[in-house]
């Protein structure tokens, strides 16, 4: 699913690269953490995922394309096929529940019909049902963040990136959280979450990959946030 | 679907940003308006000169006894019968010259009994006080000096006069109200220019949430940038349409209403036909430059 063939990636303004000869590899179906103090280089790797950046050296293969090669107009292509939750969930304040997942099927020019009957689905799957007419103001931190994995999911994506889903959240919900998330690794989709949270890496046991100012320094199936612990 | 829902974004722009677009019609309608009155004025300069010039003729004034005192040209007395037959055979000669009549001076007199026929100056000129002429049509109303340098000081000839000389001073002054007409046009387009970039900026910025979530969920950079588009492209042909009503009214009003019956010594001026197709030109003036703006200001902004 994911790629990484010796990529570093440094920043103009920057001396020091953000990644530094990474080479890793995510197969389909997998859940994956991403761990590592904060300018680890976690969120540059994800970037690179979505061709937000492009790497200054080595090859990133995704869903099967080589994103070197991927022209321009062909990458909205490939995010269609990408789910992204962030911390800050960025939803529309202006727009409800229901509008906020369907505006991903509008701008995709879906039809009415597919999203009518497409947003009811997901927003039961990830517990909103009942919820739809209500604005994001008008929800808690953890609903907020559901309407968005709802809205990065209504596409059915390959890949779901999620960049500190649970980070303003209490432990309580977050743990909420996680149980969508893992349910929703079990429909097939893979998951790539960035994490500063050691419970919930340690309670998960999924893969961990930790990266230490911009190299990879732990790669560990059934992992835990650090060895400390 | 897909048309209704850039149609909804366009509209949310328009609105939200009402002043900036306000200010984007009022100076496009201004600068093209502008433009079309350079235009208009061009055609009409390019109307009269081919009135005017089909009919412009050079005049040889011929010495009169009353000239002999008065003008160092004549000082030999009165053109004698030999002399103004020897002009005429030499005019007839000429290939510049299209035609020639001769106007005595029992002529003169009555065109000039016609043209002043409200005026006490009428009783006080005798015939015998105008000048004979020799009425000199060119082929090329521009030669005029080959007729002057052939004639000019020859005995009998008191003075070589070119009408088109004094009708230059009216198109020069014509000229430079389109001169200054354009100049003020570029001016202000240029302002219109910079307020549609600027509008389009503070519009992709407002809406830099809804971008980056389109971004992201995978819409194409057209369907992000096609409602940015369309709204400059809007804003400038509003104000088009706007410049398209002034110029049709200042024609009806101004040209037809009041220029037209006041002076009438012009006969020649600008038909509607020339204003329709000014309307069109206008149109796709201000569509296109908006457009344009607003293209290369999204592609500073709204990178994938």
């Amino acid at each position: 699913m994911i790629r990484f063939d010796n990529v570093t990636k440094v920043y103009p303004s920057q001396a020091r690269p953000a990644l530094n000869e990474i080479s890793v590899e995510v197969d389909k179906g997998e859940f994956v953490f991403l761990v590592g103090a904060s300018g680890s280089g976690k969120s540059t790797f994800l970037r690179l995922v979505l061709r937000e950046e492009r790497p200054s050296r080595g090859q990133i293969h995704v869903a099967g394309k080589e994103l070197n090669k991927l022209s321009s107009w062909k990458v909205p292509a490939l995010r269609r096929r990408i789910g992204t939750v962030f911390q800050d969930f960025r939803l529309l304040p202006n727009k409800n529940v229901f509008e906020n997942v369907a505006f991903a099927l509008e701008v995709l020019g879906r039809s009415k019909a597919d999203i009518a009957v497409a947003v009811p689905e997901v927003l039961e799957l990830v517990g909103l049902d009942g919820k739809e007419g209500r604005l994001p103001d008008e929800l808690s931190g953890g609903e907020q963040q559901r309407v968005a994995i709802a809205r990065a999911f209504v596409n059915r994506p390959m890949l779901l990136i999620a960049d500190e889903p649970t980070g303003n959240l209490d432990p309580a919900t977050s743990v909420g959280i996680m149980r969508l998330l893992d349910r929703i690794n079990r429909t097939g989709t893979t998951v790539v979450m960035a994490s500063h949270d050691a419970a919930i890496v340690d309670q998960m046991r999924k893969r961990v990959i930790e990266l230490e100012s911009g190299d990879l320094v732990r790669d560990q199936t059934r992992g835990v946030y650090g060895y400390a612990r | 679907m897909r048309a209704q829902f850039v149609l909804k974004e366009i509209g949310i722009g328009l609105r939200r940003n009402l002043t900036m677009t306000v200010a984007v019609v009022v100076t496009v309608a201004v600068s093209l308006a502008m433009v079309g009155a350079g235009l208009l004025i061009r055609a009409q300069v390019a109307e009269m000169k081919d009135f005017w010039y089909d009919r412009v003729e050079v005049s040889i004034f011929l010495c009169s006894e009353f000239d002999a005192s008065s003008n160092s040209a004549c000082v030999s007395g009165a053109v004698s019968k030999s002399q103004r037959s020897q002009i005429e055979s030499d005019l007839a000669e000429l290939d510049e010259v299209q035609a020639v009549f001769y106007e005595s001076k029992e002529q003169a007199y009555t065109l000039f009994q016609e043209e002043f026929a409200d005026s006490a100056i009428v009783d006080t000129v005798a015939p015998e006080q105008l000048p004979e002429s020799f009425r000199v049509k060119l082929v090329d109303p521009e030669q005029f000096a080959i007729i002057a340098s052939a004639f000019d000081g020859r005995p009998g000839v008191e003075s070589v006069v070119d009408q088109k000389e004094q009708l230059e001073p009216f198109f020069k002054f014509l000229n430079k109200l389109t001169l200054a007409s354009v100049s003020i046009a570029g001016l202000v387009l240029i302002a219109a220019v910079l307020l549609v970039v600027n509008t389009v900026r503070v519009a992709a910025f407002t809406r830099r949430r809804e971008t980056g979530i389109m971004r992201l969920v995978g819409a194409s950079n057209f369907y992000i940038q096609v409602p940015f588009l369309l709204e400059g492209a809007i804003a400038g042909l509003l104000g088009a349409v706007v410049a398209a009503g002034l110029l049709v009214a200042a024609y009806y009003f101004l040209i037809l209403g009041s220029f037209k019956p006041d002076f009438a010594f012009i006969q020649q001026w600008v038909g509607w036909d020339t204003v329709l197709t000014i309307v069109p030109v206008l149109l796709v003036l201000g569509m296109v430059i908006s457009a344009l703006a607003s293209f290369f200001t999204l592609r500073r902004y709204l990178r994938v």
